[in-house]
């Protein structure tokens, strides 16, 4: 007779049956409980028919569940404890009971200035880290004086064009007590140059520095699209990064294997998890080529999933993924420290969830989110402001994104235990089954050949837009309920004025002006001197990093130092395929 | 059949809507040739003279619309292109939507728009020219 292992050791059975209310009630077999359950479906359920169900990815969802969804579930083996392999529960011994995660809004608009000031309001509203998003034409390695990128100067973050963008934008906060979070892909090596540069100016060394660089090439080809160079020389970059970090900056986490963008361009649940592992495989794989040891680098790497409305899928996902990173890391990477198998998450709240209209409903929606966040046991987390559905954030809608997360994180007590929900029925049961098909997607990624792979043939692009697709159609038809949008429509409120965020219309001017005067005050043989070298450097294997130091410590702008990367790695040209 | 030219111009790299759009139009039958992000004015309209297409659709998120749009009208009048129809999609605020059709701009689809409607009008504006 098979027993539901949370339980207590069914006794022998010539004790008998646990008598209903007897005090063995705890001790109903699996068959007892599967027995009843048939009685009930047939009686209670039959009369109160329901219509199917089913999570966002496509699993489906029974009306109750009970342990005779967890046949195959084993405590030790599936959950074990927190702080303890598979981490299941939790990277942390202790998780939110001795601190809360890190609280880290994306902030960075306009120029430095600007920025400066709003990282220094969010530290003193007691903000913990800094989370710096860059305007498009630094993520893609343009200068701000580039006719073609104008427009998009200081718009959706900071203009980082050389040192001295750097400089002014970490005026003032300490480097060595502050870690930072950068959103920076292609162009990561030149922003991590600048800021160990800058720490170098506050007498900070290297070694003391601490932050995150997202640093994930990969899933800028799929979706979010600031890539430079094509594929494998992008990854070679990554790696330089991993490899220049490990021993000199130590305390810096090198990459952010992320998931979240992914989703957000369509793909489900199953999907993100399974491609941010597979990518994650690759970028480890690339690692171990160069002879690094996976625990020389795996303890500084971080994931970076979403949590959103279709709340126990989300949950499920992110708890399911980090057993299947412990098992990767473990089995097929032959890690031994216990540190390379944690995966340390930095968690984003939806955004393609959010409304343009009734926008208020948002800081509703990412309360939720934050609340996910929180059961699925984040490290660090960023919710959307309500007004991001159209615009960057203004200072009132990022301050009540952190007063979110704040209040989650010091009124409620849903922090003093770890892992609350563990245990449910339908939550166990629900991750066993994220588990199993996420696992089933990693395996045929690498039947495919791997994701590089499927990544230049078009095959996860089109998968994603496949699955956009078909939910863009399930939202239009209402069978996807948005409040506000599809359902309980307020008529008038569809009136209403969407106010975006005011750009100084003389940002890029003024951008430029900075430029031009580093441009005449520096010494320009030198940093033609220095982007020589890199370019010679680029045609060799050698790391780039260091030349990269080299060239921003002599002012050699962004653009500069990507175009002589150009002239080496080429551009990478999208081809679509619908 | 009507060929549509999807373009995605800017640095903005959220094509999802630009995409899914592209998907509907080609499921309702129509040729559809989608840039790929990062275009500028001039690879837009080179690409719609060159490929003969019946209409332009533009997808812009990032708040750049209006500037684009400008820049995009007067190439095509310089180009001599401006008989090919354009319609713009994104986070557009109302406000700005006589703006884009003063400045020669057919139809404007702002976030929330159905395919069924987006389907519809692209067929209308080509086949009443």
């Amino acid at each position: 007779m098979q027993r539901f292992a949370c339980l207590r050791e069914a006794a022998p059975a010539e004790a008998g049956h646990a008598g209903v209310g007897g005090e063995r009630a705890e001790m109903n077999s699996l068959d007892d409980i599967r027995k009843k359950r048939g009685e009930w479906e047939k009686g209670m359920l039959a009369k109160n028919p329901v219509s199917p169900a089913k999570t966002t990815s496509g699993i489906g969802v029974d009306v109750v569940y009970t342990p005779s969804d967890l046949e195959d579930f084993d405590y030790l083996r599936d959950l074990g404890f927190p702080g303890e392999l598979p981490f299941t529960r939790g990277v942390y011994p202790t998780m939110y009971r001795g601190n809360p995660w890190s609280m880290r809004q994306y902030a960075g608009f306009a120029d430095a200035e600007e920025s400066n000031r709003r990282f220094k309001y969010l530290l003193e509203q007691g903000q913990t880290g800094l989370s710096v998003a860059f305007d498009l034409p630094t993520q893609m390695g343009f200068d701000s004086d580039n006719p073609m990128v104008r427009a998009d100067v200081g718009r959706v973050g900071v203009a980082v064009d050389t040192l001295r963008d750097m400089e002014i934008l970490f005026d003032g906060i300490p480097l060595d007590k502050i870690t930072t979070s950068f959103t920076i892909n292609a162009t990561a090596a030149i922003i991590l140059a600048m800021y160990l540069a800058v720490a170098d100016k506050q007498g900070v060394p290297m070694e003391k520095v601490g932050g995150t660089l997202q640093n994930e090439i990969l899933k800028e080809y799929i979706a979010r699209g600031t890539f430079i160079f094509p594929p494998r020389p992008s990854l070679r970059l990554v790696v330089d990064i991993i490899d220049f970090c490990k021993d000199r900056v130590p305390r810096m986490n090198t990459i952010n294997f992320s998931g979240y963008h992914v989703r957000e361009a369509g793909s489900n649940a199953i999907q993100e998890a399974a491609y941010c592992l597979s990518s994650a495989i690759t970028y480890v794989e690339e690692v171990l080529k160069r002879g690094i040891d996976i625990d020389d680098f795996a303890p500084r790497i971080a994931f970076h999933l979403i949590v959103g409305l279709d709340f126990f899928e989300e949950i499920a996902k992110i708890r399911a993924t980090r057993r299947l990173w412990a098992k990767i890391a473990k089995e097929r990477f032959k890690a031994k420290n216990p540190r390379s198998m944690m995966l340390r998450l930095f968690c984003g709240s939806s955004a393609r969830e959010a409304t343009l209209r009734e926008p208020l409903n948002n800081i509703i929606r990412a309360t939720i989110d934050m609340m996910g966040i929180v059961f699925a046991g984040a490290q660090s987390a960023s919710i959307l402001s309500y007004d991001e559905a159209y615009t960057i954030p203004t200072e009132e809608s990022a301050l009540i994104s952190l007063r979110t997360q704040q209040i989650i994180g010091y009124e409620t007590g849903i922090t003093k235990v770890v892992d609350p929900l563990g245990g449910s029925y339908y939550l166990e049961s629900l991750t066993h089954r994220m588990e199993k098909e996420i696992r089933a997607l990693i395996d045929e990624i690498d039947a495919a050949g791997g994701m590089l792979r499927c990544i230049e043939t078009g095959k996860i692009q089109m998968d994603v837009l496949k699955n956009a697709y078909e939910i863009e159609k399930r939202k239009q038809s209402g069978e996807i309920v948005i409040v506000s949008v599809n359902k309980f429509v307020d008529e008038q409120k569809q009136d209403e004025e969407i106010v975006l965020t005011k750009i100084d219309p003389n940002l890029s001017k003024k951008q430029i002006e900075r430029l031009n005067r580093v441009k005449a005050e520096r010494d320009n043989k030198k940093v033609e001197r220095a982007l020589k070298v890199l370019k010679e450097k680029a045609m060799s294997t050698e790391n780039l990093v260091p030349s990269i130091q080299e060239a921003v410590k002599e002012y050699a702008t962004v653009g500069e130092i990507c175009n002589t990367l150009r002239e080496v790695f080429g551009e990478y040209q999208e081809s679509v395929v619908l | 059949m009507i060929r549509v030219l999807i373009a995605k111009p800017g640095l903005d790299g959220h094509d999802k809507g630009a995409k899914t759009v592209a998907v509907a139009l080609k499921n309702a039958g129509m040729e559809v040739i989608y840039t790929g992000r990062r275009q500028s004015v001039d690879q837009i309209i080179n690409a719609a003279i060159q490929e003969g297409v019946d209409i332009i659709g533009l997808s812009i998120l990032s708040g750049v619309h209006l500037e684009i749009a400008e820049g995009l009208m007067a190439k095509m009048k310089e180009t001599g292109a401006e008989g090919i129809p354009v319609v713009v999609g994104g986070v557009i605020p109302k406000k700005d939507i006589p703006l884009l059709k003063a400045m020669g701009v057919r139809e404007v689809f702002p976030v929330g728009s159905t395919f069924d409607e987006i389907v519809k009008v692209v067929k209308e504006i080509v086949n009443k020219g």
